[in-house]
């Protein structure tokens, strides 16, 4: 298996690294497949390797008791998962499945932990990364704890809802999390709560209001 | 009757084919580098295609009606 070195200077971890540094990385890492749905990480487990995505996408999540999935972000090709676990040697804080054929470059930390020790840019880079990590995981603490999110995507439904029989404006998820000033995963959670209260109805390209009273109340909307 | 499907704007794909990846029922092919979809009726409007695209090239739109207005 020959991991090609450009695609490892797209990774935030081994951007400005020499060459030297490069062809220890390429020593280390190893290849692996997946298929559409398959899990990759489980929470609470160990964590066997930092992950690369080198094509495919990775869906990073977590599921409450009650079964319900909270995104925390979609892994696409060039970027990395796993890294908490990794550097803190604790269990897999989320789990990540496969979204379709995914093919993944990982790194054990044992390895890492040579390279962090030989190339200080890759150190650097690490710290890059997981105050990235830290600013965007900040944001959706926001969004989900200070902010009433549904109750904005609740008012933006009742705002948009046509009679079913005229031409008017339609919305994606990104444009509702857009108007609610969040982010896409937390309106697709807003939505399920919002179905699982029984007050919409989620078919295909349409969202029904079902409960179109209870709705105002949830959007603090005076009637 | 036409099945309404996902809408792609070509000038913002990349032809990364992160789409074309993840969609469970087909309905995403790559012509000339930019990615093209086909009717079907199997595509549930599950939007991981748009959720999945760096770009934001796909939409998948969601008309909001009211089942039993209340004025």
């Amino acid at each position: 298996m020959v991991i090609e070195a450009s695609f490892l200077r797209t990774s935030p971890y081994f951007s400005n690294l020499n060459d030297e540094g490069l062809n220890l990385v390429q020593k280390f890492i190893f290849e692996k497949v997946f298929q559409r749905g398959d899990l990759i990480a489980l929470e609470g487990d160990p964590a066997e390797a930092l992950y690369f995505v080198f094509s495919g996408a990775v869906k990073v999540f977590k599921t409450s008791t009650d079964g319900k999935e909270q995104i925390f972000g979609i892994v696409r090709p060039g970027e990395s998962f796993n890294d908490v676990p990794v550097f803190d040697d604790g269990p897999n804080p989320t789990n990540a499945q496969a979204m379709g054929p995914v093919v993944l470059y990982g790194i054990r930390r044992r390895d890492l932990d040579i390279i962090l020790h030989k190339h200080c840019q890759v150190t650097l880079n690490v710290i890059n990364v997981l105050a990235g990590r830290l600013r965007n995981l900040t944001s959706l603490v926001e969004s989900l704890s200070f902010r009433p999110v549904i109750r904005r995507v609740a008012r933006i439904l009742l705002e948009y809802a046509g009679d079913g029989l005229g031409p008017h404006r339609r919305l994606t998820q990104q444009e509702m999390a857009a108007l609610a000033g969040t982010a896409r995963e937390v309106v697709a959670r807003s939505l399920k709560a919002l179905e699982g209260e029984g007050l919409i109805r989620m078919e295909r390209h349409r969202i029904v209001i079902t409960n179109q009273k209870s709705l105002e109340d949830m959007a603090e909307v005076s009637s | 009757m036409a099945v309404e499907m996902p809408v792609v704007d070509p000038e913002k794909c990349n032809g990364c084919g992160l789409c074309i990846s993840v969609c469970y029922c087909n309905a995403l092919i790559m012509i000339d580098n930019v990615v093209t979809i086909i009717e079907t009726e199997e595509c549930g409007w599950c939007t991981a295609c748009e959720a999945v695209c760096p770009t934001e090239a796909i939409s998948c739109h969601f008309e909001i009606v009211i089942e039993n207005p209340t004025r």
